[in-house]
C-alpha cells in the first residue's frame, strides 16, 4: 500500500516501496492562481530534504518547489513543463512533478498526514 | 493606517474577489475565473475594472490656468479642445517622472487622472507649483470605473446611450439615473474602452447593469498582464523619479511645440532630445518559456551587465513570456540578442517592438 504525506511547503509525496512521487497540493495551486511555467530537477541529480527542486510561476509570481525528502531524481513529468495549466487542473494526480529513489525512509516520519495537512492549510491561509 | 475601501467593495466580495492591499486600498487582485480567463475575456468581450483608487483632480479658476499648467506639464494644453485628453507627466527638475497621468480639458478647467500611490503627493506638488492660485479638488466623492474590450462600446451604450459616439482620448458628460457622469474613451489594456467617473452611490448599480449586459469584473492581476501586452508602463515599475519620458521611450507624449518652451524638467529633456539618452525602455521577448520578472539583470553576449527588467510576466493572449526594461542605448535596437539572469542562469532573449499585442483603438467609427 502506498503512503501519502504532506509538507509545510505544500508538497505531497506518495511512497511506493523506494519510489517517491512528489507534486504540489491543490491548496497550493489555489493560492498560486493560474500556473504558466514549471521547471523540474534534472533526471539523475540528487536532491536534499527541504532543498529547492523546481519552480512554478503564476502570472503574478515565482515560487520554489521543495523536496520533502532526499533522493535521486529518477523521473520528471514533461507534461507539466509543456502545459503548466495541467497543474491547476489535476495537481494531486496526473500533474506530479518528479519521482525520487528515496534515500532515507525515516524522513517521511516528520511529514503530515492528510488530516494534519488540511488543518495546517486551513490555519495558515486564514 | 486603515485600509480604504472603494464603493464597489461589497460587489467585489459578492463576485468572489481575492482582495489585496494596493496603494492603501483594498482591491481585487482576481475573481473566481482567475487572471488568465479574466484577461482573455477582456480581449474577447469586455471587462470592468474598479479604478476608484486613482485620483481625480479637478483644477479650475482663472484665465492663466492653461499657461500656468504648461509650466508644469509638457503637454500642449493650449491646443487641447474641451473634452479632449492627453497623456502627460508630472516631472521633477531632473526630468524624472513623478507620475504619469491623463489630462482632460473640461468646460471650466482641467481634470487630471493620477496614479493611486502618487495622488496625494501630486496634489501637494501641483498646488504648490500653482502658488495656491486656483481651485484644486482631489474629488474623493467619485468612483472611477473602466470598461475595456471589443464589446465595451455595445455594453456601455445599452446602459448609457450615446457614449459610442465618443472618439478615442475624448470625453463628455452623460446622464445616468438622473445624475451627471463623465465618460472618456481611453484605457490601459490595448483595447477600445471607456473610463466612467460616477458618484459613489450609483457605482454599484451601474456596474451591476454592465454585468447584466455581458461584462465581467476583472481584477488588478489581469489589468497588469493586459497593460504589459499592450506595452504600457506601470508607474513605480517602469517609470520612476530617476527616469525621464525620453528614456522611457515616451517621446511621442512630448509635443514638438513644447520642446523649446519652459516647464519643470525642460532643461534636461531638451538636452536629451539633442544628445540622446544612455538608457532606453525596450520590449523584451525571452526565447524560452522562462519568465523574467522586474529587477532581472540584463547582460550582453560578453557577459557585461547592460540593464534591468522592470516588468515581466506570461502574456495570456500572446501565449509567451513578455517583459520590458531598460538597456544601455547601444543595445536597444530590435532583434538585439540579450541575456536575462533568472535563478542564476542566463536566459537568451531578444529586444522586440512594443506592444506585444496590437489591437485597434477607435477613432469615431473608423478603426485606425
Amino acid at each position: 500500500m502506498s503512503e501519502v504525506k504532506y509538507s509545510k511547503e505544500h508538497e505531497w509525496i506518495k511512497l511506493d516501496g523506494e519510489e517517491a512521487t512528489i507534486g504540489i497540493t491543490k491548496h497550493a495551486t489555489e493560492m498560486l492562481g493560474d500556473i504558466v511555467f514549471a521547471e523540474l530537477p534534472e533526471k539523475g541529480s540528487n536532491v536534499d530534504k527541504d532543498g529547492t527542486a523546481g519552480v512554478v510561476e503564476s502570472t503574478k509570481a515565482a515560487s520554489d518547489v521543495y523536496t520533502p525528502v532526499s533522493g535521486e531524481v529518477i523521473d520528471t513529468n514533461q507534461m507539466i513543463v509543456d502545459d503548466p495549466s495541467k497543474i491547476n487542473e489535476d495537481p494531486e494526480e496526473s500533474a506530479w512533478f518528479f519521482k525520487l529513489k528515496i534515500k532515507d525512509k525515516s524522513e517521511m516520519d516528520s511529514l503530515m498526514s492528510k488530516e494534519e495537512y488540511e488543518k495546517f492549510a486551513k490555519e495558515t491561509s486564514a | 493606517m486603515t485600509i480604504k475601501k472603494t464603493s464597489l467593495n461589497n460587489l467585489h466580495i459578492k463576485y468572489g474577489a481575492k482582495l489585496v492591499e494596493f496603494a492603501g486600498y483594498q482591491m481585487p487582485i482576481q475573481y473566481k475565473d482567475g487572471i488568465i480567463q479574466e484577461h482573455k475575456y477582456t480581449r474577447s468581450h469586455s471587462g470592468i475594472f474598479d479604478v476608484s483608487h486613482m485620483g481625480q483632480l479637478f483644477i479650475s479658476g482663472g484665465d492663466d490656468l492653461t499657461n500656468d499648467l504648461e509650466k508644469i506639464f509638457p503637454a500642449d494644453l493650449k491646443k487641447l479642445k474641451t473634452n479632449q485628453s492627453k497623456y502627460s507627466f508630472l516631472m521633477n527638475n531632473k526630468g524624472g517622472i513623478q507620475d504619469d497621468l491623463i489630462i482632460t480639458k473640461t468646460s471650466d478647467g482641467f481634470l487630471i487622472i493620477l496614479n493611486a500611490a502618487c495622488k496625494y503627493n501630486d496634489y501637494e506638488v501641483i498646488k504648490s507649483k500653482l502658488n495656491n492660485q486656483y481651485k484644486l479638488n482631489l474629488d474623493e466623492s467619485l468612483s472611477l470605473i473602466a470598461l475595456q474590450g471589443p464589446k465595451a462600446k455595445n455594453v456601455l451604450n445599452k446602459v448609457i446611450p450615446g457614449c459610442d459616439s465618443l472618439k478615442f482620448m475624448n470625453g463628455n458628460n452623460y446622464v445616468y439615473k438622473n445624475e451627471k457622469v463623465y465618460i472618456t474613451r481611453s484605457g490601459y489594456t490595448g483595447e477600445d474602452g471607456f473610463e466612467i467617473s460616477i458618484k459613489h452611490s450609483d457605482a454599484e448599480t451601474f456596474v451591476e447593469s454592465l454585468i447584466e449586459n455581458g461584462s465581467k469584473l476583472i481584477g488588478l492581476g489581469a489589468r497588469d498582464t493586459l497593460r504589459m501586452e499592450a506595452g504600457l508602463c506601470l508607474y513605480g515599475n517602469d517609470l520612476d523619479n530617476d527616469t525621464s519620458p525620453i528614456e522611457a521611450n515616451l517621446k511621442w507624449a512630448i509635443p514638438k511645440s513644447r520642446i523649446e518652451t519652459e516647464f519643470v524638467g525642460s532643461e534636461v529633456l531638451k538636452n536629451q532630445f539633442q544628445s540622446g539618452v544612455k538608457k532606453l525602455r525596450v520590449g523584451i521577448k525571452p526565447d524560452s518559456k522562462v519568465i523574467a520578472r522586474g529587477n532581472t539583470k540584463i547582460y550582453n553576449d560578453k557577459n557585461q551587465e547592460i540593464g534591468k527588467v522592470t516588468s515581466g510576466t506570461f502574456g495570456p493572449s500572446v501565449e509567451h513570456p513578455i517583459a520590458m526594461g531598460y538597456v544601455d542605448n547601444s543595445y536597444s535596437t530590435v532583434n538585439t540578442k540579450i541575456f536575462l539572469e533568472v535563478r542564476g542562469k542566463k536566459i537568451p532573449a531578444n529586444i522586440c517592438n512594443l506592444p506585444f499585442y496590437k489591437k485597434n483603438y477607435v477613432k469615431g467609427e473608423i478603426n485606425v
